[in-house]
């Protein structure tokens, strides 16, 4: 049953990085369009997100509740430590959802709008990268519960240049993410040559951001490069991951949106899993080299056992309704919403 | 102020937040999905008017709650890490069957939100009422697992351990009932009687009127009905209150000593340091009845428990009062809502009837934070009842006042923006649904 639970973990978490990645990226790629393209960006973005927005942010707190209620030890000591993170993270979530629901909702659309619009943006850019940020201190090494003062127990916990290098990463994916998302959903040559070269040049902000934290990782005396192509599978998943982007290069030309969108979903899959493999099943590492595992930290057999059922029984109920949402909205993309 | 009281205000003021917009979000679908039912039986516009309007407001109470929850998931663990790391194995299940209730939910509510002309009528209807179905749920499971914290159940605790832990038996715990049917009933009066009194207000105004009335007796039905049950689930939760928690009764009672025909103390001010309560109306022997059934019946005083292990009374006490008095005053509301319905019509149209419900827009919610505040204050000094101090639970990581005075300031501003936002969408009523009505009956 244990691993029933850890891989709805990480289905979970990939999810969120998936459906909540593109769902920030929207607000990113909003902040770095230019002004006569916003509107367009917006309401392409907008009417694709809509229906599904509430169900892409709950894979973070099914993440949390199995987190919390499976493996205790290492929520407790992550929210300890990383307590600094977590609450700029929190601050950009209510700042993002409520300015999200503000700007769709509000009855008078005046200049109240000029208030929602960059709170939504700058909030898109902030909770991506302190996500990234949390996950990279985690694996860092450098959360050491021996620490006998301020800055060394709660600050270095997340503050270094790999941790700072992989949060900007992560909201590079978001905006990667979003420009291959939104190809699919316009609806006119124009705008598609307009995502497509947009989508181009994401790539290679990817690219370079992904350089970035390999050089942050070496400064900082973090193996990543061995941890990576150290073993056969994480290996893989890089060749894979690299050979995939030819093929997107492919699918831009020839314009290819469903292609497009299941290329860049394989690709963070293969980046996700690359990064997690090497750990497993340890999933935070501390400063004095005693890592928490997954297996070793696992709650009591009971506990383990209903958690486990309870999200399979979940799912049975969610996956189904799930994929008839997204299926009905696709579909009648040419209708209107009109509520 | 110290990190240990900041803590403690950071999670009162997170989680009385939250319960404001929980509340909301899982009745209103219910007043919704009447107006959708009569729109689609009546064909008569206003009513489809009525279930778009509260759609909206269904959708922002439900993603500021959703927000707020996720907040809340994490503060369990940012404030209290040392309840959470025993805690979290045991009171779990009911937070991750929680997580699938939440996600149907969203999902239901993609489908009803976007889903005017695109689903079959009675389907989308259908998608409505599961939202509101799945909020409940939702909202008593999340009760049980507070209900867990005040009889704590299913593990033996030896020697500092937790063992044979039983998330199932954890879940099913003395108080999940009582607590649970408490709750929902106070949702359904809190948000019966701010939304009639919402629209009470713009009929007084003279606004839309037969959008308002209608909508005005759709909320005040449920609001009343709800505030007829609710004493007689308060009487429950008290009869369990004092078998589980004689502290904690003694404390909302402010009820000293150990006693046979008790007196039932109403108002006053408790003296804590000479065990007396002065200016109190005292009813004899009803705590004895109202506890036990008996007029003779032993209640437990304060005495009964250690100096140490005594909640505060003053604030207990006074939550207590201001749930009580605030309850009785809306059945009295009620009351006469239900004489005029059946037989006094003439009321219906007189003025002092609605601003009577204009005045208890907010009485619902008062009652409901002050039966939270009964709740929780009268739990401690545990975190878990009998077994782990609250004081133990804190974080060690010092600063939490900052963190304090930053999540104030945030659910500050957003109280006021969710505020203005519900005053505007309530204003536009006249423009944003008069000249459809008037259309659509040509
Ligand atoms: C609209 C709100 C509302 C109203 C009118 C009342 N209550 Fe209440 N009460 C709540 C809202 C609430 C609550 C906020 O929902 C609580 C907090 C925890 C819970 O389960 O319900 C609560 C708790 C609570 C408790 C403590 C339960 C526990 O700790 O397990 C008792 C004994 C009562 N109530 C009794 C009453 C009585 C005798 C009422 C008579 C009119 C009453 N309540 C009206
Ligand atoms: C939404 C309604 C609720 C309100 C308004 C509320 C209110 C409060 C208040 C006033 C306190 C501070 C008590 C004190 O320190 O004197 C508190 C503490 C706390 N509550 Fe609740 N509570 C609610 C529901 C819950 C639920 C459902 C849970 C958990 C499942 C919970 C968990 C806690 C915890 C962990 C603390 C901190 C420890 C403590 O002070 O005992 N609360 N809450
Ligand atoms: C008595 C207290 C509580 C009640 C009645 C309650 C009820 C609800 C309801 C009905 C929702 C759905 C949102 C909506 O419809 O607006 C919600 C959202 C949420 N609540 Fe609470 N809740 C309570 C306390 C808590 C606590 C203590 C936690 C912390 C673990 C929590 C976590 C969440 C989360 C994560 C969400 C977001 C899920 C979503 O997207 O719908 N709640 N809550």
């Amino acid at each position: 049953m244990i691993y029933v639970v850890i891989v709805f973990l990480w289905t979970a978490i990939l999810l969120y990085i998936l459906l909540g990645g593109a769902d920030f990226g929207a607000g990113i790629i909003e902040l770095m369009t230019a002004k006569t393209n916003k509107a367009k960006t917006r309401k392409t973005m907008y009417k694709a997100i809509g229906p599904i927005w509430e169900a892409n942010h709950m894979w973070l707190i099914i993440a949390i509740v199995i987190l919390f209620v499976g493996f205790p030890k290492i929520y407790t000591t992550i929210s300890v430590y990383l307590h600094i993170p977590l609450v700029c993270m929190l601050l950009g979530i209510i700042a993002r959802g409520t300015a999200f629901v503000f700007r769709n909702y509000d009855a008078v659309k005046d200049d109240m709008q000029k208030i929602y619009t960059p709170i939504f943006v700058y909030s898109s850019l902030i909770t991506p990268f302190f996500l990234g940020i949390i996950a990279a201190s985690s694996v860092s090494g450098q959360i050491d519960p021996s620490a006998n003062n301020f800055l060394s127990a709660y600050i270095f916990s997340w503050l270094n240049w790999f941790s700072v290098a992989v949060g900007i990463f992560t909201v590079s994916i978001c905006g990667f993410l979003a420009t291959i998302f939104i190809i699919g959903q316009t609806d006119n040559d124009g705008d598609r040559e307009h995502f497509v070269g947009k989508a181009r040049r994401t790539i290679f902000i990817v690219m370079f951001c992904g350089a970035l934290v390999f050089i942050a990782a070496y400064s900082e005396g973090i193996p990543l490069a061995s941890w990576i192509f150290g073993d056969t599978p994480g290996l893989i998943a890089i060749i894979a991951a690299s050979i995939s982007l030819l093929v997107m290069f492919y699918a831009l030309k020839k314009d290819k949106p469903i292609l497009l969108r299941l290329l860049a979903g394989f690709q963070v899959t293969m980046i996700l899993f690359a990064a997690t493999y090497t750990h497993f099943p340890d999933i935070v590492l501390l400063k004095n080299g005693e890592n928490l595992s997954l297996l070793t930290h696992q709650g009591q057999a009971r506990t383990i056992a209903s958690l486990g059922y309870a999200l399979l029984i979940g799912s049975i109920f969610i996956l189904p309704a799930l994929v008839y949402l997204i299926y009905i909205f696709q579909k009648r993309q040419e209708v209107p919403a009109s509520h | 102020m110290d990190d240990f009281l900041a803590a403690r205000l950071q999670m009162a003021f997170s989680l009385g937040f939250h319960i404001v917009f929980a509340c909301i979000g899982m009745v209103m679908p219910f007043f919704m999905s009447v107006a959708h039912f009569y729109w689609l039986k009546t064909k008569k516009v206003v009513y489809r008017d009525v279930t778009k309007a509260w759609s909206k407001g269904v959708a922002i109470f439900f993603a500021t709650g959703a927000v707020s929850g996720t907040v809340l998931s994490f503060e369990l663990g940012l404030l209290w890490p040392k309840f959470m790391e025993h805690a979290g194995p045991i009171f779990g299940m009911p937070f991750s069957l929680e997580g699938t209730a939440f996600f149907i939910e969203a999902i239901a509510l993609g489908f009803y939100l976007y889903g005017w002309n695109k689903l079959n009528p009675w389907f989308h209807w259908a998608t409505g009422v599961v939202v509101g179905v799945s909020g409940l749920l939702s909202g008593i499971l999340v009760v049980a697992a507070n209900a867990w914290m005040n009889s704590p159940a299913g593990f033996d605790y030896i020697n500092g351990q937790y063992l044979n832990i039983d998330p199932i038996k954890a879940m099913f715990n003395e108080a999940w009932f009582s607590q649970s049917l408490h709750m929902c009933v106070a949702a359904f009066v809190s948000t019966g009687f701010a939304v009639a009194g919402v629209h009470a207000l713009m009929i007084l105004k003279g606004k839309n009127v037969a959008f308002h009335s209608k909508a005005f007796k759709i909320a005040a039905v449920f609001g009343t009905v709800a505030a007829c049950l609710q004493p007689l689930s308060g009487d429950i939760s008290a009869k369990d209150v004092a078998k589980r928690q004689p502290e904690k009764l003694a404390a909302m009672e402010a009820h000293f000593h150990t006693e046979k025909f008790a007196p039932l103390i109403i108002g006053g001010i408790p003296d804590t340091a000479n065990k007396k309560v002065d200016y109190a109306l005292k009813i004899p022997g009803l705590l004895s009845f109202m506890a036990t059934g008996d007029f003779n019946g032993e209640v437990k005083g304060l005495d009964a428990v250690p100096k140490e292990d005594q909640p505060p009374v003053a604030v207990t006490h006074y939550a207590f009062q201001v749930m009580v008095g605030l309850g009785m005053a809306m059945v009295g509301i009620a009351i006469l809502y239900f004489i005029a319905l059946w037989k006094k019509k003439q009321w219906l149209d007189s003025k002092w009837l609605l601003k009577l419900f204009v005045a208890a827009t907010p009485l619902g919610f008062i009652a409901l934070e002050a039966g939270w505040t009964v709740t929780e204050v009268g739990r401690q000094p545990w975190i878990i009842r009998g077994v782990m101090r609250t004081a133990d639970a804190v974080t060690p990581m010092p600063g939490i006042v900052y963190s304090f005075y930053l999540f104030t300031a945030v659910y500050i501003s957003l109280a006021i923006i969710v505020s203005l936002l519900l005053y505007r969408q309530i204003t536009m009523v006249d423009s944003l649904y008069d000249s459809e009505s008037v259309q659509s009956k040509n």
